[in-house]
This record gives C-alpha cells, structure tokens and sequence, in this order.
C-alpha cells in the first residue's frame, strides 16, 4: 500500500526533490509573508479596544502555530526514525529543530511586544506563557543532545527520543486557556466553531499563517539538503556530484 | 488604506514603538535563519569539494610515482 512512498526514503531523490522545490518555496513564502503582513498592518480596520496594537498577531499567531506545527512534524519524522530507522526522517529532525526554535523564539518576544501596551507587563508566569518557554527549552534540548555525542548517530536518536517525549507539551500549550485562569485570550481561530474575528482581519492573518508554514517547508529542504550532504559524504553520488561542480 | 499619512502609519496609533519592534525583531531573526542555512551549506559544499581535491592529488601522486 505505501510502496509508493519508498523511493522517498533514498537520500539522493530526497536531495535532488529538496533542490527542486526550495527555490519556489521560498519565493512563495515571502511574496505570501509580504502579501499578508502589508495587507495586516496598513488595509485592515483597527480593533475597537486595542487600537493598532493589535497589528501584532500578524506575526504573533503564525509564529505561535507554526511553532507548534513545526514541533508535531520533528515529533513525527522522530517517530518514524526511532521505529522504522528511516534515516532521512532522522536527519529532517534536526533540520527542524532550529527553524522550530527560531519560531517559538518569535511568538515569544512578539508575546512580550503585545502583552506591554495591553496587560501592563512584559512577562507573567502563566501557563500559556510558562508552556511556550518549555517548548522554547524542547527546541534547544533536541539541538543540544544531537551534538552532545560524539558519535553523529546516538547524538540524533537520543534528540529524537527527546523530541518524542515532548509532544506531551502541545496539548497543554493548547488547552493551557482553558484549564488555567490566564491573562492569554482564548483560540479565536483554532477551534471547532467559526472564527470570533472579522473576516476583514481574517484573511490577512490566514495568509500570514500560511506563509510560515511554507516558510518552515522551504528551510526544511534546504537544511535537510545540507544534512544529507554532511551524513552522505563519503557516498560514491555525492562524490561524483561534488566532482561535477 | 486605513491610515492617513505615513506619520500615521509609522505612529501605529500610540504603539509604534511596540509594532514596529515585534516586526523588526521578527525580520531580523528570519533572516538571521535563513541567512545562516545557506552559509552552512556553502561552507560545507567548499569544504567536501577541497577534500576531494586534495584526495584526487594523492591518488594521482601515487599513480605517477609506482
């Protein structure tokens, strides 16, 4: 049934497949990141009790989602490399793990930018917030252990175990609102329900959204492309192709 | 277009200086990113390409000299 998928687990067709796409990820990624954030910050209505401030969630929620998207496909390609020794999956969780990290990184500080002007406080010690940072440590745990090791494959399995564990973090990221009394709104757009914000302001951040999700797919390959490199280097096709340039 | 001026669009309605540092903060770290993935790459495609080389030479060296 999925014999399909196999040629995809061959690192030379995933690194020429990666070459061929990255150019117009990326180029669809920021004409999507510019397209959104220019509509978000000068052609949208204010907001009737935040004023401008609220131009913030163009970045902040995306960040936020991807941030946690991101860490679902590590989790995955962690799974699928602990279970079924795929190597390439092993080498996309590192790949991840930076752009992830990068992204929570984001969501955080533009948090921060937010939370100043409307709840009075750069930081509160609340469980959205507390759970975001933890994500944050996640991230840089799986950075750290990879390179913890000096032999490349137990660094990779032991940050792919790690990366596993962690999923326990995004169902408390995500409920964490609702649990917990919190000075974090609720989801506006993540729920089973329409969306409790105008579509006006709507479509600009679903644009924004998916440009970090391309965003995140186009770093994927081009960081996966140096992976396979590094991991492959003493591979007969790697040497022929670094002949050839 | 929702705001008047430029000085208005800059002005974010009193929080500017908020906006703009969240925008500014978020640029900075994607391209920061995007900027260091390439460079790793090209580094890396220099470095593999000066080892071959050098163990291309030995291999001739040692054909020349049997």
């Amino acid at each position: 049934m999925f014999k399909w998928l196999h040629p995809y687990a061959k690192p030379e067709t995933v690194y020429h497949l990666c070459g061929r796409w990255y150019p117009w990820l990326m180029a669809l990624a920021l004409l999507l990141l510019l397209l959104g954030n220019i509509w978000g910050l000068a052609f949208t209505p204010p907001d009737y009790q935040q004023g401008d401030s609220y131009r913030i969630i163009h970045i902040h929620v995306p960040s936020a989602i991807m941030s946690m998207g991101s860490y679902s496909a590590m989790a995955i390609a962690a799974f699928i490399a602990l279970v079924w020794q795929v190597k390439v999956a092993q080498w996309s969780v590192l790949a991840i793990a930076p752009i992830g990290a990068v992204y929570t990184a984001i969501a955080l500080i533009t948090g921060m930018a937010w939370g100043k002007p409307m709840w009075g406080t750069w930081w509160v010690w609340d469980a959205r917030l507390t759970s975001e940072l933890i994500l944050l440590f996640l991230y840089l745990g799986v950075i750290a252990l990879s390179g913890a090791f000096s032999d490349r494959q137990t660094g990779a399995k032991a940050a792919s175990l790690l990366a596993v564990v962690g999923v326990i973090n995004l169902p408390i990221i995500h409920f964490s609102v609702e649990w917990w009394n919190t000075l974090h709104q609720g989801a506006s757009i993540t729920k089973f329900a329409k969306p409790s914000i105008d579509p006006s302001m709507l479509w600009p951040l679903l644009i924004s959204i998916l440009a970090f999700k391309v965003l995140m797919l186009a770093l994927l390959c081009l960081r996966l492309r140096t992976a396979i490199l590094l991991n492959e280097q003493h591979r007969p096709w790697v040497k022929a192709m670094a002949g050839e340039e | 277009m929702h705001f008047q001026s430029w000085s208005d669009f800059w002005a974010m309605g009193g929080y500017g200086l908020f906006v703009w540092l969240s925008f500014g903060i978020t640029y900075a770290l994607l391209v920061a990113l995007i900027g260091y993935s390439h460079y790793q790459q090209r580094q890396f495609k220099r470095q593999l390409a000066q080892k071959l080389a050098r163990e291309q030479r030995i291999k001739q060296y040692q054909e020349q000299t049997e």
